[in-house]
């Protein structure tokens, strides 16, 4: 029994990092129809500079803030020079230019910061928490990751809906024609939208790494699941990215736990669940709107 | 120079199967290594730009299919003694088979929906084999046992052999892709890529056309896995990692989308950038971590330069430069007749404006 | 009929189309085609499908881009600029279709109306236009917070007519607001486009399949056909001219 609790709150914490990647991931497709292969390695340069300002600032929250700035720039940054072009062009451009900006990411960080793998602080305890003698199975770092995960998400929902700024995205997303035609800058739109994923994707990041430790590849598999989790989410839906998020995060938590040579099998699992959610719902468990052909 | 006519196709493979043979006899081992390395590349990425250009299916997943390929071929010639082309023949049965399996779980799945499935796909099975030790072989793999047939003689460079097979395979495969492309099922193809309703209602059969795609580009890459088991001597999960998988959709959009020539440019890219880069940062002394990086920053940079600069691809690219000294195909000229929607595969048409109307 | 513009139109027409070229690729759609607009006029642009109609008001509002030849707005050269420019500039487009976007509440959609607003105007004059617009289009009022896609077709053209009137414009491009319309609906919608014209003073250019019925609200008509203009006279002219409207409007 205490085996399953902890199974289960670590595979909320998990879920919640696959949400966020999730989250960004939508954002990015909502707006331009574009899937951002990069994401995990954007998530992991924005860690590595918080690292270093953590390393020489000796607060982790001084880390925290400047990792989310970096995420929003450097969204903003990769929009406005490497996707914008690709806009008019076929849709598989932009995964090429993606898949490059990640393996650029990725060797850069090895160029800069070597492939060691570095351990990253936490500002809260990651020592279980009890009730009485009975262990929770979870932490306050756990807690403050799922906290942080929701708070981001609450305030992007609304945010989007109760906003001027969020009302331009919403029509910039669902219509651009008739989004230009309001007058709405839709490219500047689409770069705040790339500025918010890189937020997102870089507290993905932060919230991780010290489960996973930094390394230049070690956005890949959070990346992997975190996909997975905005496909069986449906790729339209903000609501779906979170509960595919979840779904999955669980999910795998326990075939990892319970299966024998578990962790290998996490994979299989992923594409198991992948599979079976597909066949019955083939734009995803949340779809509303038809997909277009990638 | 149309390559609609099979004299034509044999013709031009004649040709490349004899630059082949020329430059294996005159450079070095590890050239032709490498060539051994472009036709094991060529034979997937032709396979899977089959699948994506033509048919319009995205697969993340194919270096799976080169798995399984891999992994047949090593089995059958280490527990069975099956010679070489038997058990490169029955590596294309069995992706062909499990081709199959995929493509119809897949038929319904479009767009980026069918890219995270494949790419899981992608992931999961390396990880498969890394979780059975002993029929596996576990994360160390199955060594394969490859050598030149006796005519040739003792002193025959095993890895002239290893590009010879390869490249013959590469070849074959190539002028079999060419002759469907331009057949009735490559139409089909098209027309479902294009418009699966109208395609539908012109009586093709958009289910089965789907699904042959990926039994034809996973048999592609059954045998090019086939041929990796050869050339590297070896079979484990880590020689068909997702990575794999997403540098044969680099190489077959970077060559040219649908095309095989670019088949052939997006391979050679893939192969030579990295290895020719990592030459240069070694030559200069680097360090390890920065010398080993260099080359994957490079690879990324040629990735990002090359998408923007060619947007129809590298043989896209070589078509326009071809028409600024040869003047405008006559295919390509269009009637001047006015009409108020733009052309359905205009490339250049904003996909926002197509937005628009859904 | 208002306005007292003549064929060749005030000193300086409020709209002025000169040579317009564009096409999409190698096709060229609109060959040398020029217009001219007083204040408040309704000029009709006809002709069968394929005529490059669609394609005018797109090249002028900056959907795409002309080859070659100029727009002005009361004499100001636009050329080129991309739509969110055009619209901020005063040319608002209504594309064909009920381009309403279905995901969005009645209210968000007109908001998006005043996105071409400069910066300056203050939140209580986006309210007070607003509450302009329900009073004047009362079934949209009715239905404020539904989303659109819960919108007749005849409320959806009335919204993107809505929608693109808060921006304020001083020309609007109409393109066949009457499509798919039932022909009680139809007369609405000319019946408001005339309104705009007098009561807004707003230039517009309308687009239609119907000549019959937009010659009959027009001030001036301009037939099109294979993308060049094959006649431009004031409406009345263009309806008593029993071979033309044979030949290129089917009536």
């Amino acid at each position: 029994m205490v085996e399953f609790l902890q199974f289960t709150l670590s595979g909320v914490s998990f879920g919640m990092i696959y949400a966020a990647v999730a989250l960004s991931l939508v954002l990015i497709w909502r707006g331009t129809r574009l899937l951002n292969y990069a994401q995990g390695g954007m998530a992991m340069i924005t860690t590595y500079v918080a690292i270093e300002v953590v390393y020489r600032t000796g607060s982790y929250w001084a880390g925290f803030v400047v990792a989310l700035a970096a995420g929003a720039v450097l969204g903003a940054l990769c929009q406005v020079t490497i996707i914008r072009p690709t806009m008019n062009k076929p849709p598989l451009n932009g995964v090429i230019v993606t898949i490059g900006l990640l393996t650029l990411l990725e060797g850069l960080a090895g160029v800069f910061f070597g492939g060691q793998f570095r351990s990253f602080p936490t500002a809260f305890s990651v020592r279980g928490l009890r009730i009485g003698g009975t262990p929770l199975g979870v932490s306050r770092y756990d807690i403050f990751v799922a906290a942080s995960v929701l708070v981001a998400t609450l305030a992007l929902a609304v945010a989007f809906r109760y906003t001027s700024a969020g009302l331009r995205m919403r029509a910039a997303a669902f219509n651009a024609t008739i989004a230009r035609l309001s007058g709405i800058r839709v490219a500047r739109v689409l770069t705040v939208g790339w500025a918010l994923a890189g937020l997102l994707g870089a507290l993905a990041g932060v919230l991780v790494s010290p489960s996973t430790f930094l390394y230049p590849n070690s956005m890949d598999t959070i990346f992997v699941f975190g996909f997975t989790a905005a496909v069986i989410g449906g790729l339209d839906s903000p609501v779906g990215a979170v509960t595919g998020g979840l779904l999955l995060g669980l999910a795998l938590s326990y075939a990892g736990g319970y299966l024998p040579s578990g962790a290998n099998l996490v994979p299989v699992v992923a594409l198991g669940i992948l599979v079976v959610v597909l066949m019955v719902r083939p734009d995803g468990l949340f779809s509303a709107t038809k997909v277009r052909q990638v | 120079m149309s390559m609609q006519t099979l004299p034509r196709r044999l013709g031009v493979a004649v040709v490349t199967a004899v630059i082949v043979w020329l430059l294996s006899v005159r450079l070095s081992t590890f050239r032709d290594f490498q060539i051994a390395e472009v036709a094991v590349e060529v034979t997937a990425v032709a396979g899977l730009t089959v699948l994506t250009g033509l048919s319009g299916q995205i697969s993340l997943g194919n270096g799976a299919f080169m798995a399984i390929g891999g992994y047949t071929t090593a089995l059958l010639m280490l527990h069975l003694n099956w010679p070489y082309i038997a058990a490169l023949v029955a590596s294309g049965v069995v992706t062909a088979v499990a081709g199959g399996i995929v493509g119809v779980a897949a038929a319904r799945l479009r767009g980026p929906y069918l890219a995270g499935a494949t790419l899981m796909l992608g992931v999961a099975l390396p990880a498969l084999a890394a979780a059975y030790q002993g029929f596996l072989g576990g994360d160390q793999g199955l060594n394969v046992v490859f050598t030149a047939p006796a005519f040739l003689g003792a002193t025959f460079p095993l890895t002239r052999w290893q590009a010879w097979v390869s490249a013959a395979v590469a070849l074959v495969t190539l002028v079999l892709l060419a002759n469907l492309c331009y057949s009735r099922i490559g139409r089909n193809w098209r027309a479902v890529r294009d418009d699966e309703v109208a395609a539908a209602l012109d009586g093709v059969n958009v289910a089965v056309t789907r699904v042959l795609a990926f039994v034809v580009s996973a048999i592609c890459a059954g045998l090019a896995g086939s041929l990796l088991a050869i050339v590297t001597s070896l079979v484990a999960p880590g020689a068909f990692t997702v990575t794999l998988s997403i540098a044969l959709l680099t190489a077959a959009v970077i060559g040219g989308l649908g095309s095989l020539p670019g088949a052939l440019w997006g391979s050679l890219l893939i192969v030579i950038v990295p290895t020719y880069v990592t030459d240069v940062a070694t030559s200069h002394g680097l360090s390890s971590s920065v010398g080993s990086n260099i080359p994957i920053v490079a690879y990324g940079a040629v990735l990002i330069l090359v998408m923007l600069a060619f947007p129809q691809g590298i043989q896209g690219g070589l078509h326009r430069l071809l028409t600024l000294f040869t003047g405008p195909d006559p295919k390509s000229r269009r009637a001047h007749i006015p009409h108020v929607t733009p052309p359905a595969d205009e490339p250049a048409a904003s996909h926002h404006e197509k937005e628009g109307t859904q | 009929m208002s306005s007292d513009t003549g064929p060749e139109g005030p000193a300086t027409p409020a709209l002025a189309v000169e040579e317009l070229v564009a096409g999409y690729g190698g096709v060229i759609a609109l060959d040398r085609v020029s217009i001219s607009a007083g204040t408040a006029a309704i000029t009709a642009v006809l002709g069968a499908n394929g005529a490059g109609k669609t394609t005018l008001l797109r090249a002028v509002s900056g959907m795409i881009r002309p080859r070659r030849g100029r727009v002005r707005l009361d004499g100001t050269d636009l050329t080129g600029r991309n739509p969110e420019q055009m619209v901020r500039a005063g040319i608002a487009h209504v594309p064909e279709g009920q381009a309403v976007i279905p995901e969005l509440t009645v209210e968000e959609n007109l908001r998006i109306g005043m996105m071409s607003w400069p910066r300056g105007r203050s939140r209580a004059d986006r309210s007070a236009a607003l509450d302009e617009a329900f009073e004047r289009f009362a079934p949209l009022a009715a239905r404020r917070r539904k989303l659109a896609a819960a919108l007749s077709g005849g409320e959806r053209q009335m919204l993107v007519i809505a929608r693109a009137l808060l921006a304020q414009p001083r020309v609007l491009l109409l393109d066949e607001p009457s499509l798919g319309l039932a022909p009680r609906v139809m007369a609405q919608v000319m019946d408001l486009v005339v309104r705009l014209s007098r009561e807004h003073g707003i230039t517009i250019i309308l687009v239609e399949q119907n000549a019959r019925g937009a010659l009959a609200i027009a001030d001036h008509g301009v037939v099109l056909n294979l993308g060049r203009v094959v006649a431009a006279a004031d409406a009345a002219t263009l309806a008593a001219d029993v071979a033309l409207r044979h030949h290129y409007l089917g009536f």
